[in-house]
């Protein structure tokens, strides 16, 4: 299904299971390889699609048909994940990695202005990067890498397995509001402290934006765009202002104009990085509680 | 570093991020007019430039039918919506003429968002003085002048276009095609979700016909991809959908066609199916044939011959470039699986023609089901040689003269071409080349 020709971004990580797996689970093992290189190439191809949604160009408006398309071709591949389970792992494990990483001060612009909420009830659940690059932001996650591997991979089948959770931007719903948070971030890059506090404003206006659905994005060609403002400080101007005025910078009206963290941030986040498979669901079960908990606290006010 | 980026971004919002120059010559559409006598193309930067063949002269029999440049003009200036902060490309996406009823010709051209119609008349005489003096210069009596007459004196033959019309304000969504009706009294105008009919002669009013934008944007999934009238009843139109569909439709039925007459669609091949599939099914390129009888359909891999008579499947499917079939996620990485190519029949309906990557098109010969790859290159083809077939080697050992699927240039694409209502000519539009094929004759 997939060409020979496709970019493995993560070759080595397939191998991993079955390298640890007897001799005896040969066959099963072959076949985990082929369902984890299907699943490489479908996550893979949905961050390529996601991408391709956000880096539009700057001044015109971007093509409708290609949007819809890839659109379209997202939320195939959204479907498929959901069907086999991988998407609700994937999201889990993510939003646990985001939890510990929220602490961290070494975190990029690039993951702290994606890291959202997501409701659990919903199907369609936001994604949220996994940390790039500051792995030291979640120590937990990393050992849990580690075990897995040692385990032999058994339960790799049913994990998309070392799957590239490279970037995920969230972009179903990407919304508007982290184009503010980018803003805000930018300015206050070397101080982990506001960030914290950067982000749980955000939440806020996050979760009112989570609610809607994700196919929302379209709803950028029925509003007016603001004029482009790279200027953090208009940014922070707007931040109250309606929600709906947000989609006017979600991908797919290409005004990109304002985030901080730009295309390039986005290339830099997926090539830096490095196989780092999703972490099983137990060792998620604490971070995830410490998450509801937040919020409540976050949904209370 | 900040500095750095905001300074990037500025930039970018001030100029384009490709070299001006080269970009503008790309040619975007090429249209021959009802009789052949002019050919027409459009490029990206607004520009308009007919072709008028050569009369067939007994001194110069080799220089049969050469077509030579006729007219040049601006016909769309790049624009900026102040209400989105949007630029407006004045790339032309098409034109297309109207049948000629008087001594001047008449065009119409669109970019994004506003259609223009153009009368490209000639002139031949100015007017010099009036008949206020006799033969020798004298002035006359003005008792005897009945009448005040212009004189026009003779000149050198100037062609010189003007706006006639401009049909704006009407499109929200990027306009893909527009098509004269039969009646030549209409004309339709084709955005992603809507479709509004014109009168030629009125431009502050058009009737929407069709509109598929869902209440909610949020549930949008296809566009409208192409449309065109049918060539000998005025009240038919089809278009053609980005999921692969086409819709015939009657406007005798309704004011709003939202509900079609008919629905053409094959159903997808279950073993052929990817993430894909709905891509590269989308149809890039809808055509009658003359006799209205039948209709070509473009996706990115095949082209298809439908009878109007049979929705259910294409009457014919010709593969164009299946090599490509495998290479698919590359080329949704490179975004070349979203190229529009645009596909055209011969005047009697037995061959078609359409564009591929590396600078081939391809013709299909419908009666004999044979097929060729020809190349439009200056190096491979020298003024008045015969074009050679082409041949792309799928796998294994490649013979001499064939090319490897690995070898071929993708930046090099044929979206653009038009072939000559009665006789076999050919456009064929190079990225900024335009190349104009003839049949040899002996």
């Amino acid at each position: 299904m997939f060409p020979k020709g496709t970019k493995r971004k993560f070759s080595d990580s397939g191998d991993e299971p079955a390298a640890g797996g007897e001799d005896v689970n040969q066959p099963s093992s072959v076949a985990v390889r082929m369902l984890s290189s299907y699943s490489l190439q479908r996550q893979s191809l949905l961050d390529m699609s996601l991408i391709k949604l956000q880096l539009c160009h700057m001044l015109v408006e971007p093509n409708l048909c290609r949007s819809v398309l890839i659109a379209n071709t997202v939320r195939q591949i959204q479907e498929e994940m959901t069907q086999d389970g991988t998407w609700q792992i994937m999201t889990q494990a993510l939003s646990a990695a985001n939890a510990a990483a929220q602490c961290s001060a070494d975190r990029l612009v690039a993951t702290e202005v994606l890291c959202r909420q997501t409701e659990a009830t919903q199907g369609e659940q936001v994604l949220k990067p996994f940390p790039a690059v500051g792995s030291e932001g979640c120590p937990a996650e990393e050992e849990v890498v580690v075990e897995e591997e040692g385990e032999g991979g058994v339960t790799m089948s049913t994990v998309s397995p070392q799957a590239p959770t490279s970037y995920l931007p969230g972009t179903f719903g990407m919304d508007p509001c982290w184009e503010e948070e980018n803003g805000e971030d930018e300015e206050e890059d070397e101080d982990s402290e506001e960030c914290g506090s950067g982000s749980e404003e955000g939440d806020s206006d996050r979760l009112v934006e989570d609610s809607r659905t994700a196919e929302q994005v379209f709803g950028t060609f029925e509003i007016k765009n603001p004029a482009p403002s790279p200027d953090p400080a208009l940014e922070e101007l707007f931040s109250d202002v309606d929600a709906s005025y947000y989609d006017l910078d979600t991908v797919l009206t290409g005004m990109q104009s304002a985030p901080k963290m730009g295309p390039y941030d986005l290339l830099e986040s997926l090539s830096s990085h490095g196989p780092s498979p999703l972490s099983s669901s137990t060792s998620c079960r604490s971070d995830l509680n410490e998450l509801d908990h937040i919020m409540e606290i976050i949904v209370g006010s | 570093m900040d500095e750095e980026i905001d300074t990037r971004k500025i930039n970018n919002s001030f100029l384009r991020d490709h070299n001006y120059a080269t970009e503008a010559d790309i040619i975007s559409t090429v249209e021959f007019n009802p009789t052949g006598e002019l050919l027409a193309t459009g490029d990206k930067g607004g520009r308009v430039v007919v072709f008028q063949r050569e009369q067939e002269s007994k001194n110069q029999p080799h220089r049969r039918g050469e077509y030579n440049v006729y007219s040049t003009f601006q016909s769309h200036e790049p624009e900026f919506d102040y209400l989105k902060s949007l630029e407006i490309e004045e790339k032309i996406n098409k034109i297309r003429w109207l049948p000629q009823q008087n001594a001047a010709y008449f065009l119409l051209s669109t970019n994004d968002k506003t259609v223009k119609l153009w009368k490209v008349s000639e002139r031949d005489k100015r007017p010099e003085g009036y008949n206020l003096k006799d033969e020798e210069g004298r002035i006359r009596d003005p008792t005897t002048i009945t009448a005040l007459r212009i004189l026009l004196q003779p000149m050198d033959l100037m062609v010189e276009a003007t706006p006639r019309r401009v049909f704006s304000n009407a499109h929200t969504y990027h306009i893909n095609s527009i098509s004269v009706n039969s009646d030549y009294e209409t004309y339709m105008s084709t955005d992603d979700l809507r479709i509004n009919l014109w009168n030629l002669e009125i431009t502050n009013r058009s009737f929407n016909i069709v509109d598929i934008k869902p209440a909610n944007m949020e549930m949008l999934t296809e566009v409208i991809t192409a449309a065109e009238f049918q060539p000998s009843q005025c009240n038919t139109f089809v278009y053609s959908s980005s999921k692969g569909s086409i819709r015939l439709c009657d406007m005798r039925a309704s004011a709003l066609c939202d509900n079609h007459s008919k629905l053409f669609e094959e159903p997808e091949d279950p073993s052929n199916r990817s993430f894909f599939s709905e891509i590269i099914s989308s149809i890039s390129d809808v055509k009658f044939s003359h006799s209205g009888r039948y209709l070509m359909t473009r996706d990115y891999l095949t082209v298809k011959v439908w009878d109007l008579n049979m929705e259910s499947k294409p009457l014919e499917t010709y593969q164009v470039h299946d090599y490509l079939r495998s290479k698919l996620c590359s080329l949704y990485e490179n975004d070349c699986i979203f190229d529009k190519f645009e596909c055209v029949w011969n005047g009697s309906d037995s061959v078609i023609m359409t564009g591929s990557y590396n600078n081939f098109f391809r013709m299909f010969d419908r009666n004999t089901k044979r097929d060729v790859t020809l190349e439009a290159s200056r190096e491979n083809s020298k003024p008045r040689a015969i074009l050679k077939p082409r041949k792309v080697c799928v796998g294994g050992k490649r013979r001499k003269d064939e090319i490897s699927v690995d070898s071929l240039d993708f930046s090099k694409k044929i979206l653009h071409s038009a072939w000559h209502p009665s006789e076999n000519i050919i456009a064929v539009a190079a990225t900024n080349n335009l190349y104009i094929f003839q049949d040899k004759v002996n």
